[in-house]
């Protein structure tokens, strides 16, 4: 599992399904190890009853059939698909529809679902997904794609108070590709964790809303200062600017 | 397909998609996901030396007299490489990345006198401008056509290589440099025709995987002049155009952050604070109003 892992952080983030797709048949044994540890970029789905999409992940996959977290019921239809308790449910239709308005306000637009269920010992988890594909209205980007995967594992109340442990991951793709400047494209995909023990007394949601929110523009934050910083800085490394070649002592 | 075979093919792809400067350790987790040394083996016959020459890896000559840069444009076969600056041969062990032997090259492996003054002359520029644009960068000039011609009348073509390559393990950060000139002699027009690819790749892997991957192609001429001239001029379109894609992957790189990025998920929401978790009791209650008047409607 640890070659597979590094492999994933190796090769081409365009080409990670092409990759996990190669893993699974060179160690069939770690299937269920693969499919939940490595991300691929998020599939959606229309929920034909209420006309709205929704996302696709392994949280509201039961045998070849997927959930909708708008109308609760499996596409191809599922007889005996496995559905969440009703104070599960309730609590996922109320942060279907908190988490789009959140979605609206930082995104303008794409598609987000949120999937709960019970998990042991009175404890449960709940999976955040969004996904953002952008023209690029501003005019400067022909391709992009944000997919983020935000899974909280809460658990059981104790003293008024309920542990969250968060792990999130943000796959971003930006492609730009024209005769001036050629083809650029920049991707990749970061993870991280973050754990907190909070008083429930405002209720589960907004526990979870605000730590995903938290991570989410640490994410962003992370991706565009650090990532992108890098490897802007690679390229100066390569074959620096002008400028700097200026400043540059003759022997060092 | 064989189990084996279909595990050589996998091993292979995953070789090949290697990021630059990284190869060796993509080959240390194949091997031990395969767990089957034949068709490693047989997989890093295949991908090192294609990786090699894509990435144009150079190595360092036995009698370090400099690097010579793997390339079709030199390969006489599979493991030997024509160095023309310094007119030899070297063996290459693809999966080491060392050359192991040296010899002279034979007169037919080499242009003619005529042809070298056009080609060393270049080699002259094109290394006076590399040493100075890229701290790490190397280059190569090699006739890949019309290598025995004694005179003028008659084309011949060139192929200029520059490859600069950053190793930082250490810093989670690998990448390279790479730019492929042809250039085409066309006596009849007294013109040279040149044709170029940039490719640059990056590789940033703490906590995560991020990658850079451009490319250009671009396109020039020049009046065929003396050796010299044609030299100086060449290297000065190439100067020209290379700085010019630095500035516009510098550029690209801006917008990234201002534009871009805030195309696909703004720092602030819309309202410039942050979401209001408190009050989403009323938020959702105030959708399901507005969603009971819409059915009433």
């Amino acid at each position: 599992m640890e070659a597979a892992m590094d492999l994933m952080r190796r090769m081409p983030p365009g080409r990670a399904e092409t990759a996990l797709n190669a893993l699974l048949s060179l160690i069939p044994d770690h299937s269920l190890d693969l499919l939940s540890q490595v991300d691929l970029p998020l599939q959606v789905c229309m929920d034909k009853e209420s006309v709205k999409e929704y996302i696709l992940c392994e949280y509201n996959r039961d045998a070849d059939s997927y959930r909708s977290p708008w109308s609760n019921k499996y596409d191809p239809p599922l007889e005996d698909g496995t559905v969440p308790s009703e104070e599960m449910r309730n609590l996922e239709v109320e942060a279907n529809d908190v988490f789009s308005v959140y979605r609206d306000q930082y995104y303008e637009g794409g598609i987000s679902s949120v999937y709960i269920w019970e998990d042991e010992d009175e404890s449960f988890i709940a999976c955040f997904l969004i996904k953002k594909d952008g023209e690029g209205k501003r005019g400067h980007m022909q391709i992009g794609s944000w997919d983020a995967i935000h899974v909280i594992q809460v658990g059981p109340e104790e003293e008024g108070a309920a542990h969250y442990c968060l792990n999130s991951t943000v796959m971003l793709s930006l492609t730009t590709d024209n005769k001036q400047s050629g083809t650029f494209n920049l991707s990749g995909s970061i993870r991280r964790q973050m754990s907190m023990t909070l008083a429930v007394a405002d209720g589960h949601l907004v526990n979870m809303g605000k730590m995903i929110e938290e991570m989410e523009g640490k994410l962003r934050n992370s991706l565009d200062q650090v990532y992108f910083g890098k490897t802007r800085e690679m390229v100066c490394t390569l074959r620096p600017p002008p400028e700097v070649l200026n400043r540059r002592l003759p022997d060092s | 397909m064989s189990d084996g075979e279909e595990k050589r093919e996998i091993a292979v792809w995953f070789l090949s998609n290697a990021p630059a400067g990284e190869i060796h350790y993509v080959a240390k987790d194949v091997r031990a996901l395969l767990g089957d040394e034949a068709v490693y083996e047989a997989a890093a016959a295949e991908a090192f030396p294609e990786h090699n020459k894509a990435h144009l890896v150079a190595l360092e000559l036995p009698d370090r007299s400099g690097d010579i840069i793997i390339t079709t444009y030199g390969e006489l076969d599979k493991n030997n490489y024509l160095d023309p600056r310094t007119a030899q041969v070297a063996t290459v062990d693809h999966i080491k990345q060392k050359c192991t032997k040296l010899r002279p090259a034979a007169d037919e492996e080499l242009p003619s006198a005529y042809i070298e003054d056009f080609r060393s002359a270049l080699d002259v520029e094109l290394s006076k401008y590399v040493g100075e644009a890229y701290p790490k960068g190397v280059c190569a000039v090699y006739c890949t056509s019309g290598k025995d011609i004694e005179g003028p009348g008659a084309d011949f073509r060139f192929a200029a290589v520059i490859s600069a390559a950053k190793r930082s393990p250490q810093n989670f950060c690998n990448g390279n440099w790479r730019s492929i000139w042809t250039l085409e002699f066309i006596d009849g027009l007294q013109l040279v025709e040149i044709k170029g690819k940039i490719q640059v790749g990056a590789h940033y892997f703490e906590e995560g995987n991020v990658q850079l991957d451009t490319n250009i192609d671009c396109k020039d001429s020049t009046i065929l002049q003396s050796p010299e001239e044609c030299a100086v001029s060449i290297t000065n379109i190439i100067r020209h155009h290379e700085s010019e894609y630095l500035s516009s992957l510098e550029e690209s790189y801006m917008n990234l952050s201002d534009a871009t990025f805030k195309d696909l998920r703004r720092k602030l929401p819309v309202t410039r604070t942050l979401f209001p978790w408190h009050n989403t009791l009323a938020l959702s209650l105030t959708r399901d109003l507005t969603k009971e008047l819409a059915i009433g409607k």
